[in-house]
């Protein structure tokens, strides 16, 4: 075994990175990228809000979760990849990860309001899905069980000699739990084809950071031999261009980074929780800092008109919700079948990747498959085994 | 046809289904160079490669984890934990990441976790136990428990070619004591179980371990006693072979059901309630079972002796039943 080259550990500003003129920031973004880019943070945005009220109004059961003031992290860092690499797995605040990768509306509500779907069939609830058809693998509860499965599968590429990776997102709470160290030091250690994304929201559900650990996520990754880069999270570019850099970093053999997205959680935990223990300062501080506002000048500077494009999110929105709504809840019937699977495995598919970067290169197109034009994840002979 | 011990049906099933399938690869500690504490893997490296046969740091979640992982990338990893007992340190993602993928995501989980289990040979708490009940009581994972060469070769091949998450164990009493013909080449033994040997007047039901424990008692009670004692090794734990069970009942009316494991809500239990629900027209004793009571595996020879059941208490207790 060789001995590990310890990668410098590049560290950021936190708000603008200071070599961003050097590096040219965002400046592969077409104005097509950025209306892209702005209609995904709205419809994260727009999807969430609607959310909060169904599950107010009793149409959600169980409980509800967003990431309202977080939106650009998983946008952004979703918007990097390509269409083979597989997130393991967006979590509690990372809609916006689903949604560029091109999950249909009309199935998140499904699922979210607990009606027959190709995502869970009603087996799960809230942010607890994955279209496996479109390269994402669905969370467990479990903080952060999926960053050590990403580990896993980006082993598997290299193995195998696939260029693509893996990436899997998590808050600063999960950086106090076993499994984050394990899952460190062996990417670290074998150098896997892996980008772990850290969102940084100042409290892991009512415990502030400075109650978790003493050392940021950020600086404890040299000591596993992982790069790792601070980046605004709230600056849908800065996430962009960091985790393209990470990707790149990864297809060219240099290993696993580790990007901590600073940010803030703008709701409760969760619908349930007020979040009255949140000191209003910081709140209002962070408030003059909502990413979407942020994104919106960029988008106006590049002739986009925002407001239709909200007009238009909120009518697709609406549809589904609607269509939604209209849809049966799972037969109880089935409520013991797929346990296991019979046959052969139905595995991972290829996401969108809508960045105009992966148009040029003939793996990178973005992919014609969307989630109506595929098999359902549950295959027929699978859910006969019960 | 070639005579091999357990321990040697076991390396010979996973080089041939290495050689087989090239998505299979080992994870483990200390499987490579080394061969395993067991030396379950020894000379795998060699023929197949560090990344085909991987030295794992200490780290059970990280081990079962990149397992999922690399079964949902497409490949078939067999996994080995150094002694079952450490399972326990990578049982979230086995019981909450593995096991429950299938049924929330349609996401097949292709992969084998071996576990070498048991205990009588003075391991003492940590290094002894039979940890299989904590997985029977998780959706989503099979369970097989081979008691023969031959069976350990082929349940293992159909481990690693079944589509889910298999928990194999592999019981260290039998590594190097049960020897046996094995078949050439690649075969799948099916996850049922198996009559050892016919008998009409008591069924013995077990598996791994207690099943040689089961004949040696069933061969004194034919020379002392004049009694065909039935065996039936379960050798898959889930799927539980429910027909088989429910058969041998109704051929001897009398059942006894013994497991190493602790005894409460052990493998043996599941077969006793079933047998309870489905069969108790067909009973003409009560069901009866032997398990080591509910404490940790002791280290003493003399301690470690008064709780696991042997040939000795079995007989005894079937005696009882046939007077019943
Ligand atoms: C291992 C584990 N323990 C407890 C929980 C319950 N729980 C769910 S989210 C959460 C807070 C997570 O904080 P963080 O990781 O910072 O993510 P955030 O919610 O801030 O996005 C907790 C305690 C859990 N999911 N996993
Ligand atoms: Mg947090």
């Amino acid at each position: 075994m060789s001995t590990i080259d310890m990668k410098p550990t590049l560290r950021v500003g936190a708000r603008r990175r200071p070599d961003a003129a050097a590096t040219d920031d965002g400046a592969s973004l077409t104005v097509a990228d950025h209306r892209s880019l702005h209609e995904h943070l709205l419809m994260t945005r727009v999807v969430e809000e609607r959310g909060v009220r169904l599950y107010k109004q009793g149409k959600i059961p169980g409980s509800f979760y967003d990431g309202r003031g977080q939106e650009a992290t998983s946008v952004g860092a979703a918007f990097a990849l390509g269409p083979d690499d597989v997130i393991s797995s967006p979590l509690i605040r990372d809609l916006g990860a689903h949604l560029v990768r091109g999950t249909d509306l009309t199935e998140l509500f499904r699922h979210y309001m607990g009606r027959e779907n190709a995502l869970s069939h009603g087996r799960e609830g809230n942010i607890h899905f994955g279209d496996r058809r479109l390269g994402i693998v669905g969370p467990v509860s479990m903080l952060p069980d999926m960053m050590v499965v990403a580990v896993g599968l980006a082993m598997g590429f290299r193995i195998r000699g696939e260029r693509r990776i893996a990436l899997s997102f998590f808050g600063d709470g999960s950086t106090s739990r076993g499994d984050w160290h394990e899952a460190m030091n062996v990417a670290g250690l074998r150098r896997e084809p892996v980008v772990f994304v850290c969102e940084n929201n100042q409290l892991a559900y009512s415990t502030p950071t400075d109650r978790q650990f003493r050392v940021r996520p950020a600086d404890r990754a040299a000591g596993y031999g992982v790069a790792a880069e601070v980046v605004d999270g709230n600056d849908v570019v800065a996430v962009f261009d960091a985790v393209g850099r990470a990707r790149e970093r990864a297809l060219d053999g240099g290993g696993p980074t580790l990007i901590e997205a600073e940010t803030m959680r703008m709701h409760g935990h969760g619908a349930h929780d007020d979040a009255r223990y949140v000191d209003p300062e910081l709140r209002a501080a962070w408030a003059a800092r909502d990413p979407l506002d942020a994104h919106a000048t960029i988008a106006r500077a590049h002739g986009i008109d925002v407001e239709a494009l909200r007009a238009e999110v909120e009518e697709r929105v609406a549809v589904a919700v609607q269509a939604a709504a209209a849809t049966p809840l799972p037969d109880p019937a089935s409520a013991t079948e797929g346990v296991f699977c019979v046959g052969e495995p139905a595995g991972l598919g290829r996401g969108a990747a809508p960045f105009s970067g992966f148009a040029a290169t003939a793996q990178g197109t973005r992919t014609a498959a969307g989630p109506t034009a595929t098999a359902d994840p549950l295959t027929a002979q699978t859910r006969q085994a019960a | 046809m070639a005579t091999l011990t357990y321990l040697q049906a076991i390396s010979d099933g996973l080089r041939e289904e290495m050689r087989a399938d090239d998505r299979v690869l080992v994870l483990g500690e200390d499987v490579g160079a080394f061969g395993g504490a067991f030396k379950v893997t020894d000379g795998l490296q060699a023929e197949f490669g560090e990344d085909r046969v991987q030295d794992t740091p200490i780290a059970e979640a990280a081990i079962i984890g990149t397992s999922v992982g690399a079964a949902l990338a497409g490949l078939r990893p067999v996994c080995e934990m150094q002694f079952s007992d450490f399972v326990a340190c990578g049982f979230d993602q086995l019981v909450n990441v593995a096991g429950k993928m299938h049924y929330r995501t349609g996401l097949a989980v292709p992969m084998v976790v071996r576990l070498p289990t048991g205990g009588g040979f003075a391991g003492g708490p940590f290094h002894s136990q039979n940890p299989e009940a904590w997985f029977m009581h998780a959706p989503g994972l099979k369970i097989v428990a081979p008691s023969t060469p031959e069976d350990a070769k082929g349940l293992l091949i159909a481990a690693i070619r079944d589509p889910n998450p298999v928990c194999f164990l592999e019981h260290k009493h039998l590594y190097r004591r049960a020897k046996g013909e094995v078949p050439d080449g690649g075969y799948e033994t099916p996850f049922t179980a198996r009559t050892v040997r016919e008998g009409d007047a008591l069924s013995i039901v077990a598996y791994g371990a207690m099943v040689s424990a089961a004949l040696d008692a069933a061969d004194r009670l034919w020379d002392e006693d004049r009694v065909l004692v039935e065996v039936l090794d379960l050798r898959s734990l889930v799927p539980l072979d429910e027909d088989a069970i429910l058969a041998t009942v109704t051929r001897t009316n009398r059942v006894l059901i013994v497991d190493e494991a602790n005894a409460t809500c052990a493998a043996g239990a599941q077969v006793a309630a079933l047998i309870a629900d489905r069969a108790f027209g067909d009973l003409d004793a009560p069901v009866r079972r032997l398990a080591a009571p509910d404490v940790p595996i002791p280290f003493s020879p003399s301690l470690e002796a008064a709780v696991l059941p042997d040939p000795d208490r079995i007989v005894e207790v079937a005696r009882e039943l046939l007077a019943y």
